[in-house]
C-alpha cells in the first residue's frame, strides 16, 4: 500500500491536484479556498491564508471561541469549580470529552467530573440571566466551596447583554474567592482560536502573578500542554530525570494555585504555540520571563528540545544529567519502536489537527520512517504556518480586531530578567529563545499544505492519494475509515496515550502499526465477491 | 470518583450539575439523518455543529455529516441569513444533497432569524436547485432538551412533506421516537412480519449502522425517502411511539391530512411491546404470525427463570422520559424496585405517568423531571440501590457508590451494541434482561466468597 501511495503522490502534480479540487466549488468560494492551500516549495517564500472566516456550508472541522476557552484552556484546570452561562448544551459537550486528564492535589479538589452550567430557560433569556447567574455562583460556592471560579458566556449571553464580568465582580466581593469570567461566546472570532486568546488573557490578568513561593533550581512552566491521554505526566517523567522542576502546567492537569506561582518560574516552555503564545509573551513582558518553542512529540524532537532546555540553563551539571537521560531514554524508546518502525517504514501520513500537532506529529512519524504527505491546521493563523516573523506584518481583520489585547508592562515589583540583555540578546539570535519558525519549513518539497481543510477536500485528497493513515479528529475519524483507510484521532488519541514523550513515542508506534497493518482492513471485500461468479457450480446445490 | 458529591441535598434554583439532558439542536440533527439524502444544517456558531457532530459519532461511531451557517459577530448582530443563503450554495454545488433540513440555535433564535422567509427567499433567487428541498425547524436550546429537538424535526418532516389527496392507503405510519437504527430496523421488522406496509420515519438504520465497504457514502442506502413521507398523509393511521418524542409530529398529521393517530408508549419491555402489537392488530385487523408470540414466549421464559436475581432489587434509572417511562414498567414487570427516576427533559406529565405506575409497588418513589445526575447521585447516597440503569453518564456514579451498571439510552460513547441491537421489541426485551442478570450476577461473582462462587447460576 505505501509503495502505491508514494507513486501516487510522485505520479500526480500536486499543484494540478488542488486546482482541481477547487474547481468543484462556486466561482468565489474556490478562491478564497485555493489561498488556504500550497504545495511546499523551500525555493521560494511562500504564503498561506489562515484564521479567517469558514465558508459556510463547506462542511469545516472547526469549533467555537466558546471550545477554544472553556473547552481547551479552562476547563482542564481540575481545582476550579467551571460555569458555563448559557443553554445546556455547551457545557454538556464539554464534559469530559476532551480526555484532559486530571488528578487532584492534597486538598481533594478536582472538578473534572463535574459539569456546572444555568441551564438558561426561555425566561432568562427574555428578561436576563445575571440573577440566575449569581444565585448559581453561590449555589456552587454552598455545596463545593471552591477557592476559585470560571463564568463562560455562551452566544445568547453576549446578545442578551448579560453583564458576567461585573456578576464576577460583585460575587467575588461577596464570597471572598476569585471569580473569573470569560466572554467567549461561540460567534466570536472565527474558531477555537479566539477563546484561546480569550482564555490565556483572562488567567494572565486574574490567576498568574499573584503569589510569590520562590522554588529552587531550574524551573518551568509547561505553556500549551493538556495532558491529553497523561502526555504531561510522561514529559514531567523525564523533566524531572533531568532535575527540571514543572511548576505549573498550562493548563493540563492544571491547578490554580500553581498558576498564581508560574511567574516564579526561570522559563516557559511552549507545546502548543497557537493556544498559549499570549500567555508566553505576556509574561515575558510582565516577569522577564523568556520561552523557548518545544516540541514534545517524537523520540528526536523530545531529545532536541531538552538539548534547548539545557542550553538556556547553561549549566555544565544540568547539560550532562540531561545528556544521560537522553542517552538512556533515546536507547529504550528506539528499541521499542524499532519492530514497528520495520513494518512502518515509508508509509505515508496524513495530518489535520490543531493549531500545532499537525506540525509535532511530522516529527514522530519520521522516528518511525514515514512521510508526512499533506498537513494542515484547523485554527491556525499564518505565524503557525510560516513562523513569527510574519507577526509584524500580520493585518488585523474585523473577526481578530473583537478579540481584546490586553495592556502589559513589565510588573514594578515582579519583574526580573533571568539572564543578562546581552545573553538574551544571543540567545534570540541563535533563535533559541522567543522564536517559532512554523510548520512549512519543516515540510518536503512537493507536499501539500491545506489549512482549515472542508470535508470535500478531504476526501478528494484521500481518494487521489491513497495515504497509509490520516490523523485528525473524531468528526473525520468514520469518515475516513469508511474510504478502507485507517485514522488515527489526534485530539483525543483514540481514547489512548500518553504519545508525548519518550514512552508515547513507543505507544504512537505500536498503535499506528496497529491501525495500519490490522488484518481487518483485508476483510473489507467479501470473498465472493473477489471471486468472478461464473466459477460457482451450479449443480452442487 | 465524584468525590466532592456531598450526601446532604441542598435544594439548587440555578444551577444545573451533572445534566440529564442536552439541548435540542442535536436531537434535530439525529432525526434529519433519518431521512434518505438528506444533509442536516446547523444556522448558527461553528461549534454547536462541531458539538453535535462529535457528539454523534462518539456514540455511533459512523459519520455524522452535517453543515453549519457559521456564525461570526457580524452575523450575530446583523442576522444569519446572508450566511444561511452562503452555505445553502457551497451545499448544493459541493455536496448535492436532496433535502437540507436546517435547524436552529439559540444564538438564531436570539437574534430571530425568520428561517421561513430565507428558505422562501432562497428558492425564489435559484440558490435551491430544482427538486430539491429545504425544510427547517426550530429548535431553540433555551427550551426543553435533545428530545424535544428530535420531536421538532420529525414533526417538521410532515409540515414539509405530508401531503394528503383524498385517498387513504392500505399503510401505517410508525413514528418511533428518539430510538437507535437498530430499534428503527426492528420495528420495521416486526411491522413487516405482520404483513403490515409501514412508512417509519425518521429512520436512521442503514444511516448510522453503515458496513464497511471501503468507500464512504455521504448519504447512505438508508432513510425514510421523500416520496414515503409524502405518502404518510395518505397512511390509514398512525401509530405515535412515546409522547415526548413522537406525539407532536401524529398531531400535526392529524391536523393536515387529517390521519389519526394512536399515542403508545416506546415498545421497551414486555407490557409496552404488547401494547405495540395488540394496537397493530387492532388498527390492521392483521394477526401477528407465531414467531412473534413465541419471541414473546421466550421473554417471559427468561423472566420466569431468572426472578430470583431480579425480584425485589432496587433500581435507580435516568435517561429520557419515552425511554424511562417504558423503562420503569418493564423493571416492575420483573418484580423489581425502580425507587429513584431522573429525566433532564421538563415536563410534569412524566412525573405524573412514573408515579401512576408505581402507585401499587413503589407508592414513595423518587421521581423527578428537570433534573439532574447531582441529584441522583445524591439520592442514592441517601437510599442505595442494587442496580443503576441510564446512559454511558452513570458509569461515573456506578463507580463511585460501587453499583452494577447497565447502559441503556442515549447517549452511549464507551461501548458497541446500541446500533446493532436493539432494545425494543421482544428481541429487545431480551436482550435487556440478558444485560441486567448478567450485571447483578458478575456483581455476585465478583463479591461472592470462594466458597460460595458457583458454576451453576
Amino acid at each position: 500500500m505505501s509503495e502505491q501511495a508514494l507513486s501516487n503522490i510522485s505520479r500526480i502534480n500536486p499543484e494540478d491536484l488542488l486546482e482541481e479540487i477547487v474547481r468543484s466549488y462556486p466561482t468565489k468560494v474556490a478562491r478564497k479556498r485555493r489561498n488556504h492551500m500550497l504545495v511546499r516549495n523551500p525555493d521560494e517564500p511562500q504564503q498561506i491564508q489562515a484564521n479567517v472566516r469558514t465558508v459556510p456550508g463547506i462542511i469545516t472541522q472547526r469549533g467555537c471561541c466558546y471550545a477554544g476557552c472553556k473547552g481547551v484552556v479552562i476547563g482542564p484546570i481540575v481545582d476550579m469549580v467551571h460555569i458555563v452561562h448559557g443553554p445546556i448544551g455547551c457545557s454538556y459537550y464539554s464534559w469530559m470529552t476532551r480526555r484532559n486528564l486530571g488528578k487532584a492535589r492534597e486538598d481533594g479538589q478536582n472538578y473534572l467530573q463535574y459539569c456546572f452550567s444555568t441551564d438558561m430557560q426561555e425566561e432568562n433569556i427574555i428578561f436576563g440571566g445575571e440573577k440566575k447567574l449569581m444565585a448559581a455562583v453561590e449555589e456552587a460556592y454552598e455545596i463545593f466551596h471552591p477557592k476559585a471560579v470560571s463564568i463562560h458566556a455562551t452566544c445568547p449571553v453576549g446578545l442578551i447583554g448579560d453583564d458576567i464580568q461585573h456578576v464576577a465582580k460583585m460575587m467575588s466581593e461577596k464570597l471572598g474567592i476569585d471569580i473569573i469570567a470569560f466572554n467567549c461566546e461561540g460567534y466570536r472570532g472565527v474558531s477555537q482560536s479566539a477563546g484561546h486568546h480569550i482564555a490565556n488573557n483572562g488567567l494572565f490578568e486574574k490567576v498568574v502573578g499573584k503569589d510569590d513561593i520562590e522554588e529552587e533550581g531550574f524551573t518551568v512552566n509547561c505553556l500549551g500542554e493538556y495532558n491529553i491521554g497523561g502526555d504531561a505526566w510522561e514529559i514531567e517523567r523525564v523533566l524531572e530525570r533531568c532535575g527540571i522542576k514543572v511548576m505549573s502546567t498550562f493548563s493540563g492537569n492544571g491547578s490554580y494555585d500553581e498558576m498564581r506561582r508560574a511567574h516564579m518560574a526561570s522559563l516557559n516552555l511552549v507545546q502548543c504555540h497557537r493556544s498559549i503564545n499570549y500567555m508566553a509573551e505576556m509574561m515575558e513582558t510582565a516577569y522577564g520571563i523568556p520561552w523557548i518553542k518545544v516540541n514534545f512529540i517524537g523520540v528526536k524532537a523530545m531529545s532536541k528540545s531538552l538539548r534547548k532546555i539545557a542550553q538556556f540553563f547553561d549549566d555544565p551539571a544540568l547539560t550532562e544529567r540531561v545528556e544521560k537521560v537522553i542517552a538512556e531514554e533515546e536507547e529504550r524508546a528506539l528499541k521499542g519502536i524499532e519492530p514497528h518502525r520495520e513494518r512502518l517504514d515509508g508509509k505515508t501520513a496524513f495530518l489535520f489537527v490543531g493549531g500545532s500537532r499537525a506540525h509535532h506529529y511530522q516529527d514522530l512519524f519520521r522516528d518511525l520512517g514515514m512521510k508526512t504527505v499533506v498537513a494542515g491546521y484547523e485554527f491556525g493563523h499564518r505565524d503557525d504556518y510560516e513562523g513569527r516573523q510574519v507577526l509584524p506584518n500580520l493585518k488585523l481583520d474585523a473577526d481578530s480586531k473583537n478579540i481584546p489585547e490586553i495592556e502589559v508592562r513589565p510588573d514594578p515589583e515582579r519583574y526580573r530578567p533571568r539572564k543578562s540583555p546581552e545573553v538574551l540578546e544571543e540567545l534570540k539570535r541563535k533563535g533559541l529563545i522567543d522564536n517559532y519558525e512554523g510548520m512549512i519549513p519543516d515540510m518536503e518539497k512537493g507536499s501539500i499544505v491545506v489549512d482549515d481543510i472542508s470535508h470535500f477536500e478531504l476526501e478528494r485528497l484521500i481518494e487521489t492519494l491513497k495515504p497509509d493513515i490520516v490523523c485528525s479528529g473524531i468528526k473525520d475519524k468514520y469518515v475516513i475509515q469508511k474510504m478502507g483507510v485507517p485514522s488515527k484521532q489526534l485530539h483525543s488519541y483514540d481514547y489512548s496515550g500518553p504519545y508525548a514523550g519518550y514512552e508515547g513515542a513507543v505507544n504512537f508506534a505500536r498503535e499506528i502499526d496497529m491501525l495500519v497493518n490490522s488484518p481487518a482492513w483485508s476483510m473489507i471485500t467479501a470473498p465472493w465477491e473477489k471471486t468472478p461468479l461464473l466459477k460457482a457450480v451450479p449443480n452442487k446445490v | 470518583m465524584l468525590d466532592l458529591t456531598p450526601k446532604e441535598i441542598t435544594k439548587r434554583k440555578a444551577l444545573r450539575i451533572n445534566p440529564a439532558k442536552t439541548c435540542q439542536p442535536i436531537g434535530a440533527m439525529y432525526a434529519s439523518l433519518g431521512i434518505h439524502g438528506c444533509l442536516p444544517h446547523s444556522h448558527g456558531s461553528q461549534g454547536c455543529c462541531a458539538y453535535h457532530r462529535s457528539h454523534l459519532t462518539r456514540h455511533y461511531k459512523e459519520p455524522i455529516m452535517a453543515a453549519t451557517s457559521s456564525f461570526t459577530e457580524g452575523a450575530a448582530v446583523f442576522g444569519g441569513g446572508a450566511n444561511l443563503r452562503q452555505a445553502l450554495k457551497t451545499m448544493f454545488t459541493v455536496y448535492d444533497p436532496e433535502v437540507v433540513a436546517v435547524h436552529t440555535t439559540c444564538l438564531s433564535e436570539t437574534i430571530g432569524d425568520d428561517l421561513p422567509s430565507l428558505i422562501k427567499k432562497a428558492a425564489e433567487d435559484g440558490i435551491i436547485p430544482k427538486g430539491k428541498t429545504v425544510i427547517h425547524t426550530n429548535t431553540p436550546s433555551f427550551v426543553g432538551s435533545h428530545v424535544t429537538g428530535f420531536s421538532n424535526m420529525t414533526r417538521s418532516m410532515v409540515r414539509y412533506f405530508s401531503r394528503e389527496n383524498g385517498e387513504t392507503r392500505e399503510l401505517i405510519n410508525i413514528i418511533p421516537g428518539y430510538v437507535e437504527p437498530s430499534d428503527m430496523r426492528e420495528i420495521k421488522r416486526l411491522s413487516a412480519e405482520m404483513g403490515i406496509k409501514s412508512v417509519v420515519f425518521p429512520d436512521t438504520s442503514d444511516v448510522l449502522d453503515a458496513p464497511q465497504r471501503g468507500r464512504l457514502e455521504l448519504y447512505p442506502k438508508g432513510g425514510v425517502t421523500t416520496k414515503e413521507l409524502r405518502d404518510t398523509g395518505e397512511a390509514a393511521a398512525t401509530l405515535a411511539l412515546g409522547g415526548f418524542a413522537s406525539e407532536d409530529a401524529a398531531i400535526e398529521l392529524e391536523r393536515k391530512c387529517g390521519v389519526s393517530y394512536e399515542l403508545l408508549d416506546l415498545p421497551i419491555g414486555i407490557s409496552a411491546t404488547d401494547r405495540f402489537i395488540q394496537a397493530a392488530i387492532d388498527i390492521t385487523g392483521k394477526e401477528p404470525p407465531a414467531s412473534i408470540t413465541d419471541d414473546r414466549g421466550r421473554v417471559v421464559d427468561i423472566m420466569t427463570d431468572m426472578l430470583q436475581y431480579l425480584y425485589g432489587r432496587k433500581v435507580a434509572l435516568f435517561g429520557d422520559p419515552d425511554h424511562l417511562i417504558s423503562m420503569t414498567e418493564f423493571v416492575k414487570d420483573l418484580g423489581m424496585k425502580p425507587v429513584h427516576v431522573i429525566t433532564g427533559t421538563p415536563g410534569k406529565k412524566f412525573e405524573r405517568r412514573i408515579k401512576a405506575l408505581l402507585k401499587d409497588t413503589v407508592p414513595d418513589v423518587n421521581v423527578r423531571s428537570a433534573a439532574d445526575l447531582f441529584l441522583m447521585h445524591q439520592w442514592i447516597k441517601n437510599s442505595p440501590v442494587d442496580l443503576l440503569i441510564g446512559n454511558v453518564y452513570g458509569k461515573y456514579i456506578a463507580r463511585a457508590e460501587d453499583i452494577p451498571f447497565v447502559r441503556f439510552g442515549f447517549p452511549i460513547l464507551d461501548r458497541i451494541g446500541h446500533s446493532y441491537f436493539p432494545t425494543v421489541g421482544y428481541a429487545g426485551a431480551m436482550r435487556l434482561l440478558e444485560k441486567m442478570v448478567g450485571a447483578i450476577l458478575d456483581r455476585k461473582d465478583r463479591d461472592d466468597p470462594d466458597e460460595h462462587f458457583e458454576l451453576v447460576m
